[in-house]
């Protein structure tokens, strides 16, 4: 059956018409924060309080973007007439995100868990030059860090989980033979108390 | 005394309209454009969603350069945009908005002729910005409006004569006294061929050529900056008042409405013509333009022939009952 002359004009009054009653797809941005996706890639965060200053993330960049500066320090012998130990103190961590091209490169090569991906992403500047931000706005940063989300249903237990629930287990076993052999020895002397 | 102060009430009142329901026609078109793309428009302009944007535009309008070309005609390029939108406010003062003597700027006895004699004159800006620019695209420009205006004067005279043949008279209040209902669907064919000529004489889309950015720019208008260019682009907008509330009041029967008292006709008037304003902006939303060669094949080939159709029916229906 041909179709009736003036359809497809219809159908494109129509196709407006339904356009305008439905909800726009405007987002008003400066008013109405976005909702950002998990795992969002806005800027990267420095926890340095976990930082060894291994330099992987500075040798991974594929920008070189990554400036880290640090010196070593000797800690006195934990117990005397032990050995002296030396440690990296770090004195400078600044990232250039005028050349970061958000690779994600040096988060995922940080083997202490020191840098992540936060989603804050309202750091433009007027001078390029500004863009290199120091540690400290790193380490800002790092409080808008969402927590990482929920494991699966029956999902693996997580590593870090395992070791700690096993060595618990481990001291709590071990407790309890401590309790029961202190039992024993008293209950071996009560029995010796009596033969008397 | 009380004469004078009685034309120069209705002059005032007529001008005021005439100021504020082009920007009501604009800001609308802004929303109601934006809605139907999904998108919001204005938001910001005056506070409450962006209600003050075409006031907003206006000023910055105001604020810049008045250029004319080095090799342009000067005086008739100062003068067109004032050819293009005076006729309009001309317009206004003839359409009446309610029964009497007290709801129309002035009451014209021929008043089909002057209205769309003068709606004419209206196309003649863009014809003088087009020549006096001395740039090619505005000439190409004032060349297709020229064409334009011819194809679609002829429907649109025709179907207005339909009218009058029916009323009788050539009054526009005249007409409306004479409207009955059932004149709704008698003239139906006739006002679908009114509106739509009366939409490509205003080089409203889908039929705006004469305009057409992607092939010559802005058309007459190129060479246009600052008010000049914004006196253009308010008699677009006062364009479609004046076509929507001619519309109503010659085929959709002005202030008369199914229900309501006396003394409320204007609110019929006024609503039916924010109806047709509305349809005016849903086609431009929802059309593609048309191509040279199918604006002219539309008006030659369709709406003539449809125009002349009604004239008969017209013809015949009113034989038949006198």
């Amino acid at each position: 059956m041909p179709p009736i002359p003036g359809s497809g004009l219809a159908k494109g009054l129509a196709v407006t018409l339904r356009t305008m009653t439905r909800k726009t797809v405007t987002a008003q941005y400066p008013d109405v924060q976005p909702e950002l996706p998990p795992r969002s890639r806005g800027v990267i965060a420095l926890f340095e309080e976990n930082c060894t200053v291994c330099m992987l993330c500075a040798r991974e960049c594929p920008d070189w973007c990554i400036y880290i500066d640090s010196h070593k320090e000797t800690v006195p012998a934990a117990i005397p007439g032990g050995r002296e130990r030396s440690r990296n103190v770090l004195d400078r961590f600044a990232i250039d995100f005028s050349l970061c091209m958000y690779c994600g490169i040096c988060i995922e090569v940080c083997p202490f868990d020191a840098l992540f991906w936060s989603p804050e992403f309202e750091y433009a500047e007027t001078d390029i030059l500004e863009l290199t931000h120091e540690r400290d706005k790193l380490r800002e940063w790092m409080w808008t860090v969402p927590e990482p989300p929920a494991l699966d249903p029956g999902a693996e237990e997580p590593k870090e989980i395992a070791a700690a629930r096993k060595t618990a287990e481990k001291l709590e076993a071990q407790r309890a033979q401590e309790a029961q052999q202190a039992q024993q020895a008293q209950q071996n002397q009560r029995e010796a108390e009596g033969e008397e | 005394m009380n004469d004078v102060l009685d034309v120069a009430l209705r002059l005032v009142i007529v001008f005021a309209v005439f100021m504020v329901l082009p920007l009501v026609v604009g800001q609308t078109e802004h929303k109601v454009m934006a809605h139907m793309q999904g998108r919001l428009g204005p938001m910001y302009a005056g506070g409450f969603h962006g209600w003050a944007q075409l006031v907003a535009d206006g000023v910055k309008f105001a604020q810049k350069e008045d250029i004319v070309p080095a090799g342009a005609d000067r005086r008739i390029f100062q003068l067109a945009p004032a050819v293009a939108l005076l006729p309009y406010l001309l317009v206004l003062v003839a359409i009446p908005i309610g029964p009497g003597e007290g709801a129309v700027g002035q009451v014209v006895d021929a008043g089909i002729f002057f209205v769309l004699a003068v709606m004419g004159v209206g196309v003649l800006g863009s014809l003088m910005a087009g020549w006096a620019s001395a740039n090619k695209f505005s000439l190409l420009g004032g060349l297709r409006t020229a064409a334009q205006l011819l194809a679609y004067e002829l429907p649109m005279l025709l179907a207005a004569a339909s009218v009058a043949m029916a009323a009788g008279t050539v009054s526009l209040p005249g007409i409306l006294d004479a409207f009955e209902w059932w004149w709704l669907p008698w003239q139906i064919v006739g006002a679908l061929v009114f509106f739509v000529a009366g939409l490509a004489e205003l080089q409203r889309p889908p039929f705006d050529m004469p305009v057409a950015d992607s092939e010559i720019i802005f058309g007459a208008y190129t060479e246009y900056t600052g008010l000049r260019f914004a006196l253009f682009l308010l008699a677009e907008y006062a364009g479609i008042v004046v076509l929507c509330g001619l519309t109503t009041v010659l085929f959709l029967g002005g202030w008369h409405g199914p229900f309501g008292a006396d003394g409320l006709g204007w609110v019929w008037t006024l609503l039916k013509t924010a109806v047709l304003a509305f349809v005016v902006i849903w086609l431009r939303v929802s059309y593609p333009r048309l191509r040279e060669d199918q604006l002219q094949k539309l008006a030659w080939t369709t709406l003539i022939p449809l125009a002349l159709a009604q004239i008969a029916l017209t013809g015949i229906v009113k034989v038949a009952i006198s």
